[in-house]
């Protein structure tokens, strides 16, 4: 038997302690897409971590080069997939800045609604599968077959869910139909009563809060050093937002509020978000209205013969329309030179194009600004010295988007 | 007649009802599910979706038998055996019926009653988590293992706080034997109203105890891809998804037993009286099951509506918060008793 004295006494700091590296992804159920965390553990606590991207880099900045300006359109589809619609936008109001069309209200105003149902379906993914990751599972199938009616509209109006190609340089493609006006109206009525729902499953769920306040947090200051911009900037506190600094398709004549948060960890940001989804259906409403109030009933693209495809009928009869056509479809429009930066409000932060334009059918230079990108620089640094768990709703609610990370 | 034939009778009832409540929970888990997430859950295989529990044990059997090159193979296989053992070897000591009187032989519908009915309970749970932790340790895969250590450390620190809330529980019946414990319940007589701080931390525990949510940390999909399970496949799986319904049919039935009267309902005697003892068994038992079952529908319930706590935090509900409550529940049933008995 052993006495006191005869005790084994380890040396203070004679254990060697091991630490774990886990790889979290590149095929893990949190990392919603293809990218690698690699963080060092020490037991559940993260001692640090490394953000890998590239996975699925496809190279489409270099690929825009290549390709006449309203071929580029399907590529902005695949940057961040999951509100396609407001990349095609941004695309396309950086072509119409760049080639000096103006657009008539109302297609600016049918974008907006285009723009902000994207942002209720961006928002719903972040927000309901943040609660996935914590464990709570219903509230996502609630607001996500509301999802599936955004799309439904989508479909309406271009034929496709996704990946959308919605719109054309200088207009829509085609004007809202009947049944696009009835399953808007439908959804505005709807979706209210099921985002209260699921508010009331998460704000003040007492696990939920214990989940999140405080979890993955940045400061206002480190946050604008990274460059965030978005819902993720907003929550920390700071009120930017592209469409009340820099408006762009008639954004300045709507009335709403921007949503802040204080602290910038996961439950602001996903009080924002849902905020933010309220603001957007308030846009939507304005924006019927004043569609409704337009003298304008028809007009759905601008005038502009140049760059706009005119309508087959005419192409088949009319010789002037022939040729238009012909010169569009081969892309030999006439752009002028020039550098231009042009930013829109996506649903994760502003989603800039820089585009340099020497005067031929391709862009010299095409550049995506992905707030993806930068929100996943930040992610070592927010999520060291939390445990593993955290670091998963951390990258949960940051909205990170593979496709939009590596372009 | 062998007077060891209704005990094996019983044993096989009692084996093959829990396997088939265990089969039907997951059909159940998935129709539950449905129910709250407005959909409408698996409805193809036969009327209503009722035989999907047997395609998916087929399925189970007939998958590809995966085990890693590098892990320990013999406990590899070891572990989801000791869990699916532990699970079902609990339901021994549970009486499921009032007894029953055939010509003037008196029968237990229980398969053993041992003084030690609860301890044998707890006993044989404790050791069902070292399935989970054998198989999380011998897949050889840092989710796994990270599972396996999560499953331990929560099962030892919730069992503290379900043996103390259960010890203020027997200062009150004076028994540690299931079948006294259900007998002193006669008719309203429940322990849920004189224990009820008691039955909460007991049914806070059992969630914990049986890896549900929000206790699911272990298999956390989420965050460890499958938790202590993530490199298993075919039966194997199959266990211990099995052993996971198995436990939390027999939690509820420990509870149903011990808080909620069993098969005692009020009214009991005269309905007895009224239809003889044969029928009277069958229908103490059918209440039993009823109370089981909506133990079951609750735990579904919880597991549908809440988020999953955060490691640390689980650990803190624990020591911090349960632990103290169950002391408290124990000091305040001792001054009651004292108080009662002056």
């Amino acid at each position: 038997m052993l006495t006191g004295s005869q005790h084994i006494r380890l040396e203070e700091g004679s254990l060697e302690k091991e630490t774990i590296t886990l790889n979290i992804g590149p095929t893990h159920p949190a990392t919603h897409g293809v990218f690698q965390n690699i963080v060092e553990v020490d037991g559940e606590r993260i001692i640090s971590g490394e953000a890998t991207i590239g996975y699925i880099h496809r190279a489409f900045e270099k690929i825009a080069e290549h390709r006449p300006y309203y071929q580029i359109t399907p590529l902005t589809d695949r940057l961040n997939y999951c509100s396609a619609p407001i990349n095609n936008m941004g695309w396309h109001i950086t072509c119409e800045k760049l080639m000096g069309i103006s657009l008539p209200k109302r297609v600016d105003y049918l974008r907006v609604i285009i723009m902000e149902l994207a942002r209720i379906a961006d928002h719903i993914i972040c927000n309901s599968i943040l609660g996935v990751d914590t464990g709570a599972y219903s509230g996502y199938l609630y607001v996500f077959q509301y999802r599936e009616k955004i799309y439904e509209i989508w479909e309406e109006i271009c034929g496709s869910r996704l990946t959308t190609n919605i719109g054309r340089i200088g207009g829509l493609e085609r004007d809202f139909n009947d049944i696009a006006w009835r399953k808007l109206d439908e959804f505005l009525r709807e979706f209210p009563r099921v985002l209260r729902e699921f508010e009331q499953l998460f704000t003040r769920n007492r696990i939920f809060l214990d989940r999140t306040v405080g979890v993955g947090a940045i400061s206002a200051e480190r946050a604008l050093n990274y460059g965030f911009t978005g819902p993720n900037l907003r929550a920390c506190g700071v009120d930017y937002d592209v469409r009340v600094f820099n408006p762009y398709s008639s954004y300045e004549d709507f009335d709403f509020q921007i949503p802040v948060g204080r602290h910038g960890d996961t439950y602001d940001r996903f009080i924002v978000r849902n905020e933010e989804m309220w603001q957007s259906l308030s846009i939507i409403r304005q924006a019927v209205q004043k569609v409704d109030q337009l003298p304008d009933k028809t007009s759905f693209h601008a005038d502009s013969p140049h760059y706009y495809l005119p309508p087959k009928q005419e192409v088949y009869t009319g010789m002037e329309a022939l040729i238009y056509q012909f010169k569009i479809v081969m892309g030999e429009i006439p752009v002028p030179k020039g550098e231009i930066y042009q930013a829109v409000e996506g649903a994760n932060g502003e989603l800039g194009f820089f585009l340099i334009s020497d005067g031929g059918r391709t862009p010299y230079r095409l550049h995506f600004r992905r707030p993806c990108f930068i929100y996943y620089q930040a992610f070592p640094e927010m999520v060291k010295g939390q445990l593993v768990s955290d670091a998963i709703i951390t990258l949960s609610s940051l909205n990170v988007i593979a496709g939009e990370l590596d372009a | 007649m062998n007077p060891l034939l209704p005990t094996v009778i019983l044993m096989l009832v009692i084996f093959a009802l829990t396997m088939l409540v265990a089969l039907y929970s997951t059909f159940a888990e998935r129709k539950v599910a449905a129910f709250l997430q407005d959909r409408l859950g698996p409805n193809r295989a036969g009327p209503g979706g009722i035989l999907q529990p047997l395609a998916d044990g087929i399925k189970m059997i007939m998958k590809e038998e995966l085990i890693p090159v590098m892990s320990n193979r013999f406990l590899f296989v070891l572990g989801p055996g000791i869990a699916m053992i532990c699970a079902l070897m609990a339901g021994v000591v549970i009486p499921w019926g009032p007894d029953v009187q055939i010509g003037g032989q008196t029968y237990y519908l229980q398969l053993a009653d041992p003084d030690f009915g609860i301890l044998y309970v707890f006993a044989v749970v404790s050791i069902g988590v070292y399935g989970i932790m054998i198989g999380g340790w011998a897949s050889n895969n840092k989710f796994s293992l990270m599972g396996a250590l999560r499953a331990s450390s929560q099962v030892i620190s919730y069992e503290l706080s379900m043996g103390l809330a259960i010890i203020a529980l027997v200062m009150m019946t004076g028994s540690l034997s299931m079948r006294d414990i259900v007998m002193q319940q006669q008719g309203f007589n429940w322990n849920i109203w004189y224990q009820p701080l008691g039955f909460l931390i007991f049914l806070v525990t059992a969630f914990a105890e049986t890896n549900r949510t929000p206790f699911d940390l272990p298999e956390c999909e989420t965050e460890l891809i499958g938790g202590f399970h993530t490199e298993y496949s075919s039966m194997k799986l199959g266990f211990y998804l099995f052993a996971e319904y198995i436990n939390m049919f027999i939690s509820s039935a420990v509870m149903a037993a011990l808080y909620f009267g069993g098969y005692n309902y009020p009214g009991m005697e005269s309905v007895n009286a009224a239809v003889g003892p044969v029928w009277g068994a069958l229908i103490g038992f059918a209440v039993y099951f009823l109370k089981i079952v909506l133990f079951i529908f609750f735990f579904m319930w919880v597991r549908w509506t809440v988020p999953r706590f955060r490691y640390d935090q689980l650990m803190k509900l624990g020591w911090k918060g349960l632990l103290p409550l169950s002391l408290l529940n124990i000091f305040l049933t001792a001054a009651l008793l004292l108080w009662l008995r002056k």
